[in-house]
């Protein structure tokens, strides 16, 4: 399964499916846009100067509700297939998730600590929820991941093989934190519990955007730089480090990556599964293996999938809407099963 | 040029290397020979800085290994493994062309390296295939050629530590690859190669190391360290040694 797509190829059919991918998830919903006028409208929100008439409705729209969740489903699929990558080349498996180093479960873990302790202390105010709810779960993750790794160093080394069980011991306490949260949760707040689990693009706002942006960008312009020492990280540590990598510091800098987008990609939408371990898995059996393709390639194809899939949730069961987490994980699940299998034949 | 002085290695608490003094002169190919267990490995390990030593000192040049920088180090001293694992479907070429990762010497100078080094290797027919779908002998020769590459064209003060490159080949490849390294060497890099074939290393070898129990035995020519008592003493081995008909290196045989 070598390269059967030259990169530039992929990187313009890519660019366009998200291109497709945008224009889509902004036009359609409950209020379904004429797809021209959603276009123009795209436009003047870019400053370009195109006629007005007829627009105001499809401007509030798209001003208001579809370009923040558009930007939000971009991002967040984006930072989750960087964050496989980097998962996969760390762990060199190709079936590796960016789960594996506890950075979801302890995001799970800050979301349900802040759902359920805000709600019983009942003392935060209404407009700052959201907030709080955000940061404790991006506190969350990056506390559990720091941990994790901190098990796995020893004598100065990182032991990837003990960080991998470290991850799957901390994700099961996790877990029983969460549930001791959930036992302990009225109703109204387990729901609220529930759906975040299940990971939603609904409700994104400008306020919970940014963060989430600045931090995508910084990871996906920082990883390509690293293309070429993550290549010769799948050779193996030792042949890494004769090929005079920094073996030590590009570990410390993969786990820092992926806490730090997934932390935030998680705060911002929930739990959303499969798309750090598919997404990647689906860019190299097109372009093969290398880094210098499969980073960037796997950011415009996991950002064009999130929105397809959310597009899925919006329009599967309109007017109500599925959380996305149910979407991704019934595409991704399957085909995660078809991998393994076919992997064995 | 590399030079272990006094070189000591502890694994655990465990003294497995002890007083090992080399020096690898520019265009020499050294054998390291000895039974299982007796530090070959292990004196690679300690050759390349992937395990401290616990007493004595490596130098680079003429500065400890230790203090190079990795990219800097990586263009001077090139180690292949016993064996390596990558499970990605990588092209072949693509594997060879890690080895130029340490340089800065352009994608078309890189082309040029990759296809020579191929070519060294006898693998050049094996350029636009997966990585995946070699033989063990095929992926072991593309490693050769990656660490080929990584020194490529191979100059004075330039070192290559190979672990049993020949442990996966077919008799052919066992001596056209060594053959290969002679040839490198022809360019002035040196090269310290761990051996179990006695009579290859007899051919290819200009001097030989005998290790036992983590020391060293005897450092030599083939002609001095392959007799029988030492042998015996070492591998507990009887042997008869001969002149090859042809080429007059020893030619060690079982009794």
């Amino acid at each position: 399964m070598t390269a059967l797509v030259k990169p530039r190829t992929l990187f313009i059919g890519l660019g366009l499916l998200c291109l497709l991918a945008t224009w889509l998830s902004l036009a359609l919903g409950p209020v379904s846009l004429p797809l021209l006028d959603t276009l123009r409208a795209a436009l003047r929100l870019l400053g370009l100067p195109v006629a007005a008439d007829g627009l105001e409705q499809a401007e509030l729209i798209l001003g208001q509700i579809r370009l923040p969740r558009t930007l939000l489903g971009l991002a967040v699929g984006g930072v989750l297939a960087l964050s496989g990558v980097a998962m996969q080349g760390l762990f060199r498996n190709p079936l590796a998730d960016p789960g594996l180093v506890g950075v979801s479960s302890g995001a799970a873990l800050g979301a349900a600590f802040a759902i359920v302790a805000g709600s019983t202390l009942g003392g935060l105010p209404e407009a700052f929820g959201p907030y709080v709810l955000s940061l404790c779960a991006f506190l969350g993750g990056l506390g559990v991941t720091a941990l994790v790794y901190r098990l796995g160093r020893r004598n100065g080394q990182t032991h990837v093989a003990t960080m991998l069980l470290a991850g799957i011991a901390l994700t099961a306490l996790s877990g029983s934190a969460v549930g001791l949260f959930t036992y302990l949760a009225d109703d109204a707040t387990l729901r609220t519990l529930t759906f975040w689990n299940l990971g939603s693009l609904n409700g994104a706002s400008y306020a919970r955007l940014w963060p989430l942006l600045l931090v995508s960008a910084g990871v996906a312009l920082w990883l390509p730089r690293r293309a070429r020492q993550l290549n010769a990280l799948l050779l193996g540590e030792s042949e890494a480090a004769h090929l005079g990598v920094n073996v030590e510091a590009l570990k410390r800098e993969l786990v820092f990556c992926t806490a730090l987008g997934v932390g935030a990609a998680v705060a911002a939408a929930g739990m959303i599964g499969f798309v750090g371990l598919v997404v990647p898995h689906l860019v190299r059996l097109v372009a093969g293996p290398d880094h210098r393709v499969l980073l960037p390639a796997s950011v415009l194809a996991g950002a064009s999938l999130l929105l397809l899939a959310d597009l899925v949730a919006r329009l599967a069961l309109a007017p109500a809407e599925l959380p996305i987490g149910i979407v991704t994980a019934f595409i991704g699940a399957p085909f995660f099963l078809y991998l393994l299998v076919r992997g064995r034949a | 040029m590399l030079r272990a002085q006094n070189l000591h290695i502890q694994r655990g608490r465990k003294t497995v290397l002890a007083g090992v003094d080399l020096l690898l002169n520019p265009g020499e190919v050294l054998g390291v020979l000895g039974p299982n267990g007796a530090g070959k490995s292990t004196l690679l390990a300690g050759l390349c800085g992937e395990l401290r030593p616990s007493q004595g000192q490596v130098w680079l040049d003429d500065r400890p290994l230790a203090h190079w920088q990795g990219a800097e180090r990586a263009r001077r001293l090139a180690v292949l493994p016993q064996s390596s694992t990558l499970d990605f479907a990588f092209r072949v070429e693509e594997v060879v062309g890690m080895g130029r990762l340490p340089h800065q010497s352009g994608r078309l100078r890189d082309e040029q390296i990759v296809a020579a080094a191929l070519q060294a290797a006898d693998a050049a027919h094996l350029h636009g295939r997966s990585y995946l779908a070699l033989s063990g002998g095929e992926r072991q020769r593309v490693h050769l050629a990656r660490v080929l590459a990584q020194l490529w064209p191979g100059e004075t003060g330039q070192t290559l530590l190979l672990d049993e490159p020949t442990s996966m080949l077919d008799p052919l490849h066992q001596h056209t690859i060594l053959q290969a390294v002679r040839e490198f060497t022809s360019r002035g890099a040196a090269v310290l190669v761990i051996l179990h074939d006695l009579n290859l290393a007899a051919r290819y070898c200009d001097r030989l190391l005998l290790l036992a129990s983590g020391r060293p035995v005897a450092l030599d020519t083939p002609r001095q360290v392959l007799r029988p008592e030492p042998l015996k003493a070492v591998f507990g081995l009887d042997v008869l040694v001969q002149d090859h008909p042809e080429r007059g290196h020893p030619l060690i045989i079982a009794r």
